[in-house]
C-alpha cells in the first residue's frame, strides 16, 4: 500500500527475449479503469451466469434475451421494475446510512418486516382514520419499529462491543417469526380460508398508485430518502461526524466524537427507513400483512449499497437494475428456469466488482532492456 | 423424578446432539478459517450449496460416501472464491463473504429446483453402538446416532490437538495472529489462508449435508435457516476453541430441540415463538460471551479479517 514503486510479483527476464514483464502497483488507479469497471464486471457476472446456464442445460443467449426483453421491453416489466425497485431502493439508503460508519447493518429484512408488521397494526386498528392521517401514522408506525429493531442489533454494540453483524442478522429470523405469528394467530382472516393472511386493510390505508399501474409512493419516498441521506451525510454537520467515525474512529474518539451515541442514532434512522420499505411493501402492493413480506430485499439492499459504493445517486441505479434483475429472473420462471438465478447474478456482480478493482490497482509493466 | 420427565429430559439431550451436529461443523470449519487470520461470512450460503450438491451427489450415484464428498468439493469451491478475493486480491472480507453468502444462496435455490420435495434415496440412519448405548441418558445422548455425528466427535478431538499440539496447528494459529512474523519465520501465508479457507468451506458444505442427508433427509429451499450464522456466532462463543466449539453446539442444538418438545409436553406457548429462541438465544449469549469474558480478546486471532500485505 504504502510504497508506490513495489513490485507484487517479478518474472525476471523471460529467455531469449529482451524485455521483462512486471505487474507493479498504481500509484493511484486512472479514472477510466473506475467509469470500465461496472461495465467489465457487468460482462463478466452475465459470462459468469452464462456459463452456468450452460452447465445445466438451457441456452445462455436464448434466457438472457428473454430476461431483457421482458423487463425491459415491454410497459409491464418497466413498471415492475420501479415496483421492486422501491423496498430495494428504500432499503439500501437505509443500510448504506450505517455502513457509511462502518457499523454492518445486516438486519435490514427484519426491519422491513417490523415495519410493515407496525404499520399493519396501525391500518387494522384504527380502521376510521381518513387516509391523510392514516397513511403518516402507518409512517411513523413502520419507521419507529424499523428503528427500535435496529436499535435492539446495535445497542449491545453500543454498549458492550458485541458485533453487530451477527445481532442484526439474528433479529431478521425473529422479526419474521413475528410477522408469522400474527398472521396465523391474532390478525388471521377468517374469511381467507386457510391462507395464513391478515384481512384487508382499509382503503385509507391504500398507499396511492401511480395510475393505474402498481407503482406506489415507495418510489417517490425511496428518492427523498436517498437525496435526503446524502443531503445529511455531506452538507451538515452531523453527517460530517458520521464520515470521520467511519474512516477513523480514533480520530473521532480524540476530537470528543460521542461513537455510542452515534451508533444508536444512525442505526435508529437506518432501522427507520427500512422499517417503511416494509410498511410500502404491505400499504402499496398487498394491502394486507402476509407471511412473507419480502422476498430478501433486506439482503440484496446490502450488495445494492456496495455496488453504489454507498452514494445515493449509485443507489438509485442499482436499485433500478437489481429491480428490473428480479423481474427477469420471475419472468424465465415459465420456462423452467429457477428465478435464482436473478440472486445468483446479483451476488455474483459484487464480487466480480470487487476483483476487478482490486485488480485496478495493479498494472502490466513492460521493461525493455 | 418421574419417569416421564426423565424421558423427556434424555430425549431432549439426545436431540441437542442431533441437531448441533450441524452447526459443529460448520463452527469447526470457521474456527479454522479464522484462526488462519480470515473471516469467512458465507457460512450460511456454502452450507445450503452443501446440502443441494450433496443431495443430488447422493441421488446421482446412490452412494451416501460420494453425497458427503460432493458437498464437501462444493462448500470447498465457494470457500475458494472467498479466498481468491481476500488472501490474492485483499479486498474487504466482510463484503466478499457477504456478497458470496447470497450468491451461494442463489446457486443453492437454482440447483435445487428440481429436486423439491424429492425423498433422498438413502439417508444416514442411526446406528446405536453396542453397549455404549445402553448406558442411561449418555446412551441415547452420544451413542445411538447416525455416522456423521460419530465423525464429528473423531473430528472434535483431532482438531483440538491439530490446533494446540502440531506444528502445522502453531503455523496456522501464527499466521491468524500475525502474518508478519509468520511470514518471517519462512511460513507461506497464503498458502496457510488459503488452505483452511477452503477446508472451512468444505465442512461447511459437510455441515449442509447432515441438514438434506440426514437431519431433514430432503432438500427444502433455505433449510439451514440461520445455522450458518449461529456457527460464526459459536466460534466467538468457543473462543475458537474446538473442544468448546463441541460444547456450544449442543446448547444450541438444546434450544432448538426442546422448542419441537416442548409442546409436546402440552406447553401453552406459540410455536412460532418458540422458534425465535434459537436466535434470541444467540444474542444472549454474544452478548455474554463479549461483555464478561476476557478470554475472548486474548483468544481471538489478532490478525483476523485484515489483509495481509508484504511489505
Amino acid at each position: 500500500m504504502s510504497e508506490p514503486t513495489a513490485t507484487c510479483e517479478k518474472k525476471d527476464t523471460v529467455p531469449g527475449r529482451s524485455f521483462r514483464i512486471r505487474i507493479e502497483k498504481r500509484l493511484e488507479t486512472p479514472a477510466w479503469w473506475n467509469a470500465v469497471t461496472p461495465v467489465i464486471s457487468i460482462a463478466l457476472a452475465l459470462l459468469f451466469g452464462a456459463i452456468f446456464l450452460k452447465l445445466t442445460g438451457y441456452s445462455p443467449i436464448t434466457v438472457y434475451k428473454i430476461m431483457f426483453k421482458d423487463t425491459f421491453g415491454t410497459r409491464y416489466g418497466i413498471t415492475e421494475t420501479l415496483v421492486k425497485a422501491s423496498p430495494l431502493l428504500l432499503s439500501a439508503v437505509g443500510v448504506s446510512m450505517a455502513f457509511r460508519m462502518q457499523l454492518w447493518n445486516i438486519g435490514g429484512e427484519g426491519q422491513i418486516y417490523m415495519g410493515a408488521l407496525a404499520a399493519s397494526w396501525v391500518a387494522l386498528t384504527f380502521t376510521g382514520l381518513p387516509k391523510y392521517i392514516m397513511v403518516p401514522a402507518m409512517m411513523i408506525a413502520a419507521a419507529a419499529a424499523g428503528g427500535i429493531w435496529a436499535f435492539l442489533g446495535s445497542a449491545p454494540r453500543a454498549i458492550w462491543g458485541v458485533n453487530e453483524i451477527l445481532t442484526t442478522l439474528m433479529l431478521n429470523y425473529v422479526a419474521i417469526f413475528w410477522v408469522e405469528y400474527f398472521v396465523y394467530g391474532p390478525w388471521r382472516d377468517p374469511t381467507a380460508f386457510l391462507f395464513p393472511l391478515s384481512p384487508v386493510f382499509p382503503k385509507a390505508a391504500w398507499l396511492p398508485t401511480f395510475g393505474n399501474t402498481r407503482i406506489h409512493w415507495g418510489l417517490i419516498f425511496g428518492i427523498i430518502a436517498a437525496l435526503g441521506v446524502g443531503l445529511l451525510l455531506s452538507r451538515t454537520k452531523w453527517g460530517y461526524e458520521i464520515r470521520v467515525i467511519g474512516e477513523n474512529p480514533s480520530a473521532a474518539r480524540y476530537s470528543g466524537m460521542n461513537i455510542s451515541r452515534n451508533i444508536i442514532l444512525v442505526m435508529l434512522l437506518s432501522g427507520a427507513i427500512s422499517g417503511i420499505a416494509g410498511m410500502c411493501e404491505v400499504s402499496g402492493i398487498i394491502h394486507r400483512l402476509q407471511a412473507q413480506v419480502s422476498t430478501g430485499y433486506g439482503y440484496t439492499a446490502i450488495i445494492i449499497a456496495f455496488l453504489a459504493k454507498l452514494h445515493p445517486i449509485g443507489i438509485i441505479i442499482v436499485s433500478l437494475l437489481f429491480g428490473g434483475l428480479l423481474v427477469a429472473g420471475y419472468s424465465v420462471q415459465i420456462y423452467g428456469i429457477p428465478a435464482d438465478i436473478a440472486t445468483m447474478l446479483q451476488g455474483s456482480l459484487l464480487f466480480f466488482v470487487l476483483g476487478v478493482e482490486a485488480l485496478a490497482q495493479y498494472r502490466i509493466r513492460v521493461i525493455r532492456n | 423424578m418421574t419417569q416421564t420427565t426423565f424421558g423427556f429430559i434424555t430425549a431432549v439431550l439426545a436431540a441437542a446432539v442431533e441437531a448441533g451436529t450441524p452447526i459443529l461443523y460448520a463452527a469447526l470449519g470457521e474456527i479454522l478459517t479464522e484462526r488462519a487470520g480470515i473471516l469467512n461470512l458465507s457460512v450460511e450460503g456454502t452450507m445450503l450449496v452443501g446440502a443441494v450438491s450433496g443431495f443430488l451427489a447422493t441421488v446421482a450415484t446412490g452412494n451416501l460416501a460420494a453425497g458427503i464428498l460432493g458437498a464437501a468439493i462444493a462448500g470447498g469451491i465457494i470457500a475458494a472464491i472467498h479466498a481468491f478475493l481476500s488472501v490474492t486480491l485483499k479486498v474487504n472480507q466482510v463484503v466478499s463473504g457477504l456478497s458470496l453468502s447470497m450468491f451461494a444462496t442463489g446457486v443453492s435455490g437454482y440447483l435445487g429446483k428440481p429436486i423439491i420435495g424429492v425423498a433422498a434415496p438413502v439417508s444416514f440412519k442411526s446406528i446405536p453402538i453396542p453397549g455404549l448405548s445402553k448406558i442411561p441418558v449418555l446412551g441415547p445422548m452420544f451413542f445411538n446416532h447416525n455416522l456423521l455425528v460419530y465423525g464429528s466427535y473423531v473430528l472434535v478431538a483431532f482438531l483440538w490437538y491439530f490446533v494446540y499440539k502440531t506444528r502445522p496447528g502453531l503455523h496456522m494459529r501464527s499466521v491468524g495472529e500475525s502474518p508478519r512474523t509468520a511470514d518471517s519465520l519462512g511460513i507461506n501465508v497464503s498458502f496457510v489462508q488459503y488452505t483452511y479457507t477452503i477446508i472451512g468451506g468444505a465442512l461447511s458444505g459437510i455441515a449442509g449435508a447432515y441438514l438434506s442427508l440426514a437431519y431433514a433427509p430432503s432438500w427444502i429451499e433455505q433449510m439451514t435457516a440461520g445455522r450458518g450464522w449461529i456457527a460464526i456466532a459459536l466460534v466467538i462463543f468457543a473462543v475458537w476453541n474446538p473442544l468448546r466449539a463441541m460444547i456450544g453446539a449442543y446448547l444450541f442444538g438444546g434450544i432448538e430441540a426442546l422448542g419441537f418438545r416442548i409442546q409436546v409436553v402440552g406447553a401453552t406457548i406459540s410455536p412460532i415463538v418458540l422458534k425465535m429462541m434459537p436466535y434470541i438465544f444467540t444474542i444472549a449469549v454474544l452478548i455474554i460471551t463479549t461483555a464478561r469474558s476476557a478470554s475472548y480478546k486474548n483468544e481471538a486471532p489478532q490478525a483476523l479479517g485484515v489483509p495481509y500485505e508484504r511489505e
